[in-house]
């Protein structure tokens, strides 16, 4: 099997969606547009068992020279090791359950065969992003995810506030790929080549560690890794990324876009380790972006921009992890998270779906009698985004980060108590939504009940969410280690410094019981509502927190008065620059030319040949001149 | 006067041709018009003729060749768009026909 049939065969699918939705029906959409994920998850599959059969040796495939200049070559490389391959696998099936929900939950749009295009071609663009073998594939594939999530976001496009979240989220992205741009030139520049592998290799002969050169590079990559993984300080366009339709935010969320960072800081985890400095940087945005955004998370209104700002909050805890040195850890957090997010998101879908589109969390309430089976898969997911212990998936993998976020070479006890407060603030807004959601009084009435095709991917979701923990087990619950094993080929070990059993159980149960207590403040605060805790809340004082943590810390404010308003001033200033009226003028110029032209059009046939005539003959003049002087 | 062959083939061509691009010039009827586009074509042609015989090579002469296939497709053309014309226009001048003016 070759690799590259991975990305090819959703590619294909987009074309054949893009040019012929005229001439094939809405069955046909369905079959080509969830079939070939389907396909791609199958040559998926037996290629990632070729390389658990020999040995974990790299299936690389060339394709294609795609620039040959000078010494430098770009080659279509695809490359599936040990680390690509846990991706491709998260991308092809979880995007195929969400195409299986798209169909139900897009099954009433105009616009059926352009909504499977766009999804299509960003699974196609994050395969060749992490299938890439060289960064210049890897960064066709990063701007082909920007692109399409540009087209997805804004997929509704007759409302301008649809069309507005989907150019911030490509120009916020698109400052973090300004700076991973810059960090491509500088390790060509130093390396001389784009190539990972001989980029890894060649980097610890070049550069000692912590060299200022590593150091910026690494860091340069870290920003790109921010901008699309939507980090402090460039996190402001996830949350407002939810005017797409919901099956784009679970695939944004949950199996492409936002990963990407966490991908390309894991795939040049080498040069992060050469520089010290710009890991610790990363450990530490890590940590303050999941704190920042789980307080977001717990005043939002809206059940998507909770999700949203969790997402951003999971993705602290990846960063984390990495900065820590803890790489498969991140990893393990990625796969168990792209599953319960996944789930959560196409649960909640399915319920703004029941209530005609209604998003409001207390406009909900009381839905657990009338939503039976997304009550329990929507628990499911909470209980996994909570990290309920011993029982979910995303106990195991976010406590082995919190773990070793004080154990880890790279890890601090300071960024040990954020992930605590991040594992409190996780159970307490998951829960409220929770809460919020499915008891109290029924406030809407239900519209409609999901389909099977909505339903069925949610089971599923809802088992792997649960036993997708099980594979890796702490050394104090079991001592399994598949994903770390796994993975020992491409990502070194990670080093613990405080190796000591009761140390862990001390960290594992102080975690496992601020998640339960987070999830008992929810259900104090949602449900039993005492009056303590009700007064305490809504001081005013908390009012004014309230109120920014609800606009995301205003950052967007603040992005407002430093950047957007200086631009629009000065462009305002700018409006009739001089470099302008010089082209005004080239093009005066050649309308008083296109005028004497046209006079000379008279429509008289031997006025025509005169000119042909004094044509020759001056050229014939000409060159008689030359060969006579 | 003594010329040699060559010289006077092409000079006799040189007048053909002129005359023709005079004629083509001082005309306003559309079928002296292409009269005069046949005449100078036969007068490239007999450039092409002379000049073959100079060189002691066929290729001028099949180059005669095409010409005048090329001279016989283009007066069919030209005479439907002369038919077409009248029929327009009722005329025959062809500086009547100046409605494609810029």
């Amino acid at each position: 099997m070759f690799p590259a049939l991975i990305p090819a065969i959703p590619f294909l699918s987009a074309c054949i969606l893009m040019l012929c939705w005229r001439r094939i029906g809405r069955t046909a959409v369905t079959v080509v547009g969830c079939g070939s994920i389907a396909l791609s998850a199958l040559v998926a599959l037996v290629i990632v068992g070729q390389l658990a059969a020999n040995g974990q040796q790299p299936v690389v495939q060339h394709v294609w020279n795609w620039l040959q200049a000078g010494g430098f070559t770009a080659g279509i490389d695809l490359r599936i090791d040990a680390l690509s391959a846990m991706f491709v696998l998260v991308i092809t099936l979880v995007g195929f359950l969400i195409h299986v929900y798209a169909t139900g939950y897009m099954a009433d749009d105009p616009d059926y065969s352009r909504f499977f295009a766009c999804m299509n071609l960003f699974v196609g663009a994050m395969l060749v992003l992490v299938m890439a073998d060289n960064l210049l594939l890897l960064y066709f594939g990063w701007e082909g995810v920007g692109l399409c999530s540009y087209l997805l976001i804004g997929f509704w496009y007759k409302d301008p506030a649809n069309n507005y979240a989907a150019r911030k989220a490509f120009i916020v992205t698109r400052v973090g790929d300004t700076a991973m741009a810059i960090a491509l030139f500088l390790l060509f520049q130093y390396t001389g080549t784009l190539e990972i592998p001989g980029i890894l290799s060649s980097a610890a002969q070049q550069w000692t560690t912590g060299s200022p050169m590593v150091t910026l590079i690494a860091c340069l990559l870290l920003g790109g890794a921010v901008g699309k993984s939507a980090q402090l300080p460039l996190q402001t366009w996830l949350p407002d990324a939810m005017a797409g339709p919901t099956p784009v935010s679970a695939l944004i969320h949950a199996a492409t876009m936002v990963t990407a960072g966490v991908y390309l800081l894991a795939r040049t985890h080498t040069l992060f380790e050469l520089a010290p400095d710009a890991q610790a940087a990363t450990a530490i945005i890590g940590a303050v972006t999941l704190v920042l955004a789980g307080f977001s998370a717990l005043v939002q209104t809206d059940i998507k921009r909770v999700l949203a700002y969790s997402t951003v909050s999971q993705i602290g805890y990846m960063f984390l992890a990495l900065g820590c040195g803890a790489w498969s850890a991140a990893v393990f957090h990625f796969v168990t998270h792209a599953f319960f997010k996944a789930l959560l998101f196409m649960s909640a879908g399915a319920i703004i779906v029941a209530l005609h589109h209604e998003q409001d969390l207390f406009k909900m309430g009381g839905l657990k009698k009338q939503l039976k089976a997304v009550y329990w898969v929507f628990l499911i997911g909470a209980a996994s985004l909570a990290a309920i212990p011993f029982v979910t998936a995303g106990f195991y993998s976010k406590d082995q980060i919190i773990w070793l976020a004080w154990s880890a070479a790279g890890g601090h006890p300071a960024l040990w108590v954020a992930a605590l407060l991040g594992a409190l603030l996780t159970g307490m807004y998951t829960f409220r939504m929770f809460f919020l959601v499915f008891y109290g009084d029924a406030k809407t009435h239900v519209h409609h009940l999901p389909g099977k095709a909505m339903m069925i991917p949610l089971y599923i979701l809802a088992v792997l969410s649960v036993v997708a923990g099980f594979v890796e087990l702490p050394h104090t619950l079991g001592h399994l280690t598949l994903v770390t094993d796994w993975l020992l080929p491409v990502l070194p070990q990670v080093t613990v410094v405080q190796e000591s059993a009761a140390l862990e159980w001390l960290s594992q149960g102080i975690s496992a019981l601020l998640a339960l207590s987070g999830i008992g403040l929810a259900y104090t605060w949602v449900i039993r509502r005492p009056k303590g805790m009700s007064d305490f809340l809504e001081m005013p004082a908390l009012e004014w927190f309230r109120g920014h943590w609800a606009r995301g810390w205003d950052f967007d404010r603040l992005y407002d008065v430093l950047l957007v308003h200086p631009f629009v001033y000065l462009s305002r200033v700018n409006r009739k620059d001089l470099v302008d009226r010089l082209y005004t003028g080239i093009a005066r110029l050649m309308e008083v030319c296109h005028q004497l032209l046209a006079r000379t059009q008279s429509g008289i046939l031997r006025w025509y040949i005169l000119g042909v005539v004094l044509g020759a003959v001056a050229i014939l003049s000409v060159l008689i001149w030359r060969i006579y002087e | 006067m003594n010329l040699h062959p060559t010289t006077a083939g092409l000079l006799l061509s040189g007048v053909l041709f002129v005359l023709g691009l005079i004629s083509i010039l001082v005309r306003r009827n559309i079928i002296f018009m292409l009269l005069s586009v046949e005449i100078m074509l036969n007068a490239a042609g007999l450039a092409f003729v002379v000049a073959s015989a100079h060189w002691g090579t066929a290729d001028g002469q099949v180059m005669f060749m095409f010409i005048l296939a090329m001279a016989a497709a283009e007066v069919s053309v030209g005479l439907a768009l002369i038919l077409q014309l009248y029929h327009q226009l009722k005329t025959l001048d062809s500086d009547e026909a100046n409605k494609m003016n810029g």
